[in-house]
């Protein structure tokens, strides 16, 4: 059995070393278009500030470490793929064949339809080439201005913050991380950044970007304010890498479309990570996810079913964690709740606390948690094992922080112990 | 053969002797805060429950690691963080369903039970052994983890 996988993020390796484990005989082959051994993007904010060199962002550290598992790992892109012969063309390769094939190419970041955006000083943070050129450009004392406060806009705020640099951080929407938390959470979130230095415009676009004198950027805002930037960094959000796919008959609309299996419309062909649209745990429904957690589940699952081992995705539950300035923040699943459905919360603005639990009957169903550094993970633990909380739904309804005793309460009724509590 | 910690919350009274003996043995330090293992209180009962990470087989947080930082010990079957190389990015707080693996401000990097090299302090501290080092087929432990982990998918690979 040959088996060739189609990028080299972490997807795209979990699932190589899955196949390993899993069919000790067959051939693979990991074909990803990147300079550098398979690294993690999550690993580059902390390449920005120091904590880390370039080989702390590898994914794996060992460099014998593919050889010894029998992966043979191409560096290359891939170009089209042809499904009738069961074949890929490559830029610089001669065509390879496979009997199964793994797309895991990731996403990439957009570039917003804003004049001006062609410039040079104007920077995603995305790969390791990008982390290079803010690592070069953001200097203590430089105007940086951050466009987009989503998800991975604040994972890179605290870093600049730390590189001691003035910044501005613009967000079109009425608060940060809108599709993480809420009004309560993100405001908090908000107003924890300024009171550390950092500038926070949300509900404010970036009309255009020019040029100003020397190497500076002019960013003009449509409130007509007008900001100098050594370096604009651009996280307005992602897309999946599906054009290579255009004409090749495989199924796609967010990402590509896969069933229960992580398996496309065409028999041999599957697909994990950012780049699929994989079965949400809480929804039900087929989204883009585009987390690690999600990118390492879909990578082991659809290697098991490419092995022949039957493995049906239950789906992810989407989830996140922030760190901005030392606030930490989490939501998970359906974090703004259902209609119909009860909530738990806990708010203390001051002392920038917020708990948010909400329920389905006595399931709870989604989270989001900020100054929480305890035991957060139980959160997903209640969530994803559907635990019926019984009379422990008031007990949390009246004080949300105490989801570890909700889960104990409810799991560890063993031994001499069972029924008990 | 590997060890486990078993744990039998009918057998705790609240003492905190483990999480003593585990502030002291990972950070020097007799806090209780510091503690991998936990006792928590259902005063409404009057009863303690003492709960660590399990080490369980799904390894969720070594899954969740971007960099590598979280490997398993061959030696004890504990899956130890390697804070040279953790960067402190949480996703493994947020993967482990069980909330066993906790981020620590001061250090910048996660902190989870890693079985003391094979000789768990807490163990070792427990007066009325309501935490013992057992082996790891002994029949108690199964039915704990399997009950702590009802309904979660389980790893297959
Ligand atoms: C700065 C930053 C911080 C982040 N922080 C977090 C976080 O805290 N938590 C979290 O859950 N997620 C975070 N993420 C998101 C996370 O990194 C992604 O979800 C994860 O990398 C997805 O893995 P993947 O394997 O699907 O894709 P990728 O990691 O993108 O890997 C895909 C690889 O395929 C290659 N490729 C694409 N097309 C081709 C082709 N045609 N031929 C060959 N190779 C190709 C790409 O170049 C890439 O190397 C962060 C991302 C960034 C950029
Ligand atoms: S920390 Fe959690 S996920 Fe990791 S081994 Fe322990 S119980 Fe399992
Ligand atoms: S916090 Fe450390 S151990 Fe946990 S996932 Fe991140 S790098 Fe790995």
């Amino acid at each position: 059995m040959k088996h060739v996988i189609v990028g080299a993020g972490p997807s795209g390796v979990i699932a190589a070393e899955t196949l390993r484990k899993v069919d000790p005989t067959s051939s693979i082959i990991m074909i990803g278009d990147e300079p550098e051994p398979p690294y993690s993007r999550m690993a580059l904010p902390y390449y920005l500030i120091d904590k880390i060199n370039e080989e702390g962002t590898y994914l794996r550290k060992s460099s014998s470490h593919f050889g010894s598992k029998d992966i043979d790992v191409i560096r290359d892109r891939v170009t089209t793929i042809d499904p009738k012969n069961k074949s890929l063309n490559l830029e610089q390769h001669d065509a390879i064949n496979y009997d199964k094939l793994l797309i895991a190419t990731g996403s990439h970041p957009i570039t917003p339809p804003i004049e001006g955006m062609d410039l040079p000083g104007i920077h995603s943070c995305w790969t390791l080439e990008d982390g290079r050129n803010i690592v070069n450009k953001a200097r203590p004392g430089s105007n940086v201005v951050l466009m987009g406060a989503g998800f991975i806009g604040c994972i890179i705020l605290e870093s600049l913050a730390l590189r001691k640099v003035n910044l501005t951080v613009i967000e079109m929407g009425d608060r940060m991380v809108p599709r993480m938390m809420d009004q309560t959470a993100g405001n908090m979130i908000k107003s924890w950044c300024q009171e550390k230095g950092v500038s926070v415009h949300t509900s404010t676009r970036v009309d255009a970007i020019e040029k100003g004198s020397g190497e500076s950027l002019k960013v003009k805002l449509d409130n007509g304010e007008v900001l100098d930037a050594d370096l604009v960094i651009s996280a307005t959000g992602v897309a999946a890498n599906i054009q290579f796919l255009d004409g090749s008959g495989l199924e796609t609309d967010e990402g590509v479309l896969v069933n229960d299996r992580l398996q496309s419309n065409i028999t041999d062909i599957y697909a994990a990570g950012d780049v699929c649209q994989g079965k949400d745990f809480s929804t039900g429904e087929y989204s883009v996810q585009a987390i690690q957690p999600t990118a390492a589940d879909h990578g082991r699952i659809a290697a098991m079913n490419m092995a022949g081992k039957d493995t049906v995705h239950q789906g992810c539950v989407n989830m996140n964690v922030l760190d901005t300035m030392g606030l930490i923040s989490s939501s998970y699943g359906l974090w703004m709740g259902i209609d119909g459905g009860e909530s738990a919360k806990l708010c203390d603005n001051d002392r920038y606390r917020y708990l948010s639990l909400s329920f389905e009957d006595d399931v709870m169903v989604g989270a989001q948690a900020v100054g929480l550094t305890q035991h957060v993970g139980v959160l997903r633990g209640l969530i994803q094992s559907k635990l019926n909380l019984g009379k422990w739904k008031d007990h949390l309804i009246k004080d949300p922080t105490r989801i570890m005793e909700a889960y104990l309460a409810n799991t560890q009724a063993i031994g001499h112990n069972a029924g008990v509590m | 053969m590997l060890r486990s910690l078993q744990i039998e919350p009918e057998k705790c009274t609240g003492c905190l002797q483990c999480e003593m003996a585990c502030s002291y043995q990972a950070e020097g330090v007799f806090n209780p805060s510091k503690s991998r293992i936990k006792i928590f209180t259902f005063h409404d009962e009057g009863r303690f429950v003492p709960y660590t990470c399990t080490q369980c087989t799904e390894a969720w947080c070594l899954h969740a690691c971007p960099v590598e930082a979280i490997v398993i010990n061959e030696a004890t079957g504990a899956k130890e963080v390697i804070d040279d190389i953790c960067v402190g990015c949480k996703v493994c707080t947020i993967a482990c369903p069980f909330g066993t693996v906790n981020y620590n401000q001061e250090t910048a990097v996660v902190q989870k039970c890693d079985l003391c090299g094979g000789d768990p302090e807490c163990a070792k501290a427990c007066p009325t052994q309501a935490i013992t080092y057992v082996d790891s087929d002994h029949t108690g432990l199964e039915r704990m983890r399997a009950h702590a982990a009802q309904n979660l998918p389980q790893d297959n690979a």
